[in-house]
């Protein structure tokens, strides 16, 4: 009896024998832990060091001990593992980093009353050394920069989105994947690469020449971020009406209906969903253009109401202004704190962004009936 | 009779039609029209600054002279940002393609997304204001122990704000381009191959280095490229970050400067030639970028010719 259990167990032990036991990660992960702990107490504690200390002392215990049991094809194998799980733990230190950043020194600026409702007209550096002497509240806001930036951003969605999806049509409906086609697709991608600047300086070479030089509004940065944008929308577009099934086209020219009827009535409905959320991502992605703005639209304090006249602020060149010149140079806290502030609402107007274009891709989204 | 009442329905739609058509073909025709326009008026509008008299333009040496510290400046940056964000971007898109478990992928995809929706002022800023500070003893420290290397030479910049902070900062804003063009890459892997390696007793990094990464070579590479044109055109992780200079060597003192920096810090106060002259460095980013990008999508379009795997 005893003498028939006994090579049962050897032959389990040795289907296992060549293999770390599976607990192996967590007591590595642990003992790292410790001991990057208990070094740093010697030198002096932080977080920071404590977590790069411990992350390294896991992958040398881990890929040592695979080595001396697995052999050397799976300790490299383990050891490849642990580079691609901490290269994506690196990449999300500057996300956590950038996101707490802005939230901590964003909230006490969003706080401020008036702050979004006020611009920055008529507030001078005398305010400012004011309430970092006095203790007086930090006054302006960036209601100024918000219209600005709402108004230069839905200017260039109107010039844009028609462009884009008549583009997209012409491509996926008429192109035939012509010369002409491929030349478009080939350039649109290469436009998607333009640097931002490079379109500011476009938009302010062609109003110079063709209103005047010295020619910086509202319009002129629309014009900027519709180079930007186009491109997106283009793409975008040309995807969704890609994927709509060829037998709605045949069953449409079927029934007698003429090519353009087709499209504007059966093939853009049932792209539509994925069109607007493009169309919102490309919008997400203009918004928070600094560069262009900066060259095409100068940086105002008061509000304006006029996209095709006078200089227009716009969020990302009012952050970019208040830290570079803080409106008083001998006390930038005030400054900062608005520009962080600023930093807040932008990233929450992009992130409502992004999301709003997931959402309107889920709920617009053709009910195929399946 | 019967003819003219059945031609003039479809006659109204044949306009239509044609209008229609028309538009279409008159959109494309326009995207080509502004690439175009682009480039010419850039041409027109930076004329001035080519043909001045040498004395005339910024620093009195003329404009070749004057650029070209700055191109050489953006390609430091650009090299700093990809030399960071290459190994960290296919990392992090074969952890999400190869490693993650399938549930979490697509939410991995979109936290990886997230860093590409930050506005880069945001970035700029916080470079500026939170990582310039902490990375500089880091700094002080390569300078006290790695002196001997001209590219880390000290004395090292008390603020932190010099080219490497700047080009830490790129790595972070090209990394999510990388990223998602490698993993759209490695899912296209054949399926077959990898099963087969595996069939075959490899473990998961030998399949990837032997059925994923050579399929995926080209794509890398184009994803790089196009990673190293968003580096080499991004302005305001470099304007607010770096305190810019002369161009110098080491990487860690203050000094160097880029051309979308030059442009976005001189441009609104500008006026004449000098105006032309900033056109004129914006024309020659320009011309730098479009470059990489056809190359880029060169190799693109090649690979997904000869490509049997889709």
């Amino acid at each position: 009896m005893t003498a028939t259990l006994t090579p049962v167990r050897s032959k389990r032990s040795a289907l296992t024998k060549g293999q770390l036991p599976k607990y192996a990660p967590y007591v590595v992960l642990a003992t790292a832990l410790i001991i990057g702990a208990a070094v740093l107490a010697l030198i002096g504690f932080n977080a920071f060091g404590w977590g790069i200390l411990s992350a390294i002392l896991f992958a040398a215990g881990l890929v040592g001990w695979s080595a001396a049991v697995e052999g050397s094809r799976k300790a490299k194998d383990k050891l490849a593992t642990c580079l691609v799980v901490g290269s994506f733990l690196v990449a999300l230190l500057p996300l956590v980093s950038v996101i707490w950043t802005v939230l901590v020194n964003g909230v006490p600026g969003i706080i401020t009353p008036g702050f979004l409702t006020n611009s920055m007209n008529g507030v001078t550096g005398a305010y400012d050394n004011k309430a970092v002497e006095a203790g007086a509240p930090v006054l302006g806001g960036i209601y100024h920069a918000l219209l600005g930036t709402v108004q230069i951003t839905l200017l260039a969605t109107v010039i844009s989105v028609p462009v884009g999806l008549l583009t997209a049509v012409y491509l996926v409906e008429y192109g035939n994947d012509g010369r002409l086609a491929r030349a478009i697709t080939f350039f649109v991608d290469v436009m998607t690469g333009i640097p931002s600047i490079v379109a500011g300086l476009f938009a302010a070479a062609f109003f110079f020449a063709v209103v005047g030089p010295g020619t910086k509004t509202g319009a002129v940065a629309a014009v900027a971020l519709s180079v930007l944008m186009i491109p997106v929308v283009v793409r975008s577009s040309e995807e969704m009406l890609k994927i709509v099934p060829n037998e709605l086209r045949e069953a449409a020219y079927a029934l007698g209906v003429r090519k353009w009827r087709t499209i504007l009535k059966v093939v853009i409905p049932t792209a539509i969903s994925g069109i607007a959320s493009g169309v919102t991502l490309a919008i997400a992605r203009v918004i928070g253009e600094t560069a262009p703005i900066l060259v095409t639209a100068g940086f105002a304090t008061n509000i304006n109401n006029n996209v095709f006249g006078g200089w227009m602020a716009s969020l990302p060149t009012f952050i970019y202004t208040q830290i570079l010149n803080p409106t008083s140079p001998s006390n930038p806290g005030p400054s900062s704190q608005r520009a962080w502030g600023a930093a807040l609402v932008l990233i929450i107007l992009v992130m409502i962004l992004n999301l709003g274009a997931r959402l309107i891709a889920r709920i617009f989204a053709p009910k195929t009936g399946r | 009779m019967t003819a003219t009442s059945l031609r003039s329905p479809q006659g109204a739609g044949r306009t239509g039609d044609k209008i229609f058509s028309g538009a279409a073909l008159a959109a494309g025709c326009l995207i080509l029209a502004v690439l175009f326009g682009v480039a010419l008026f850039l041409v027109v509008q930076a004329i001035p600054a080519l043909t001045a008299p040498a004395d005339k333009i910024q620093g009195g040496a003329g404009f070749f002279p004057y650029i070209w510290p700055i191109v050489v400046g953006t390609l430091i940056a650009a090299v700093i940002a990809l030399v960071i964000a290459t190994p960290i971007a296919i990392g992090v898109a074969l952890f999400i393609s190869h490693f993650a478990p399938r549930q979490l992928a697509a939410g991995l995809g979109y936290v990886v997304d997230l860093l590409a929706a930050i506005p880069s002022v945001v970035y700029g800023a916080w470079g500026a204001a939170f990582l310039a500070k902490e990375i500089s003893p880091a700094y002080n420290w390569l300078a006290g122990n790695l002196g001997w290397l001209p590219i880390l030479q000290g004395p090292a910049s008390a603020t932190g704000k010099t080219i490497l902070t700047a080009g830490i900062v790129l790595s972070v804003m090209v990394l999510p381009i990388i990223t998602s063009l490698s993993r759209e890459i490695f899912l296209q892997a054949p399926k077959l191959h990898e099963e087969a390696a595996l069939a075959l007793g490899a473990t998961r990094w030998e399949m990837i280095k032997m059925a994923v990464l050579p399929f995926a070579r080209p794509g890398i590479i184009s994803a790089v490229m196009l990673g190293l044109g968003r580096a080499l055109g991004e302005t305001m992780a470099v304007a607010l970050v770096l305190s810019s200079g002369a161009l110098t060597a080491s990487l860690i003192q203050s000094g160097n400067q880029t051309i979308a920096a030059e442009i976005a810090l001189n441009f609104p106060e500008a006026s004449g030639l000098k105006v032309s002259t900033l056109i004129a460095a914006g024309l020659v980013l320009f011309v730098i970028t479009l470059c990489v990008n056809m190359i880029a999508r060169w190799i693109i379009t090649r690979h997904k010719e000869f490509s049997g795997a889709n």
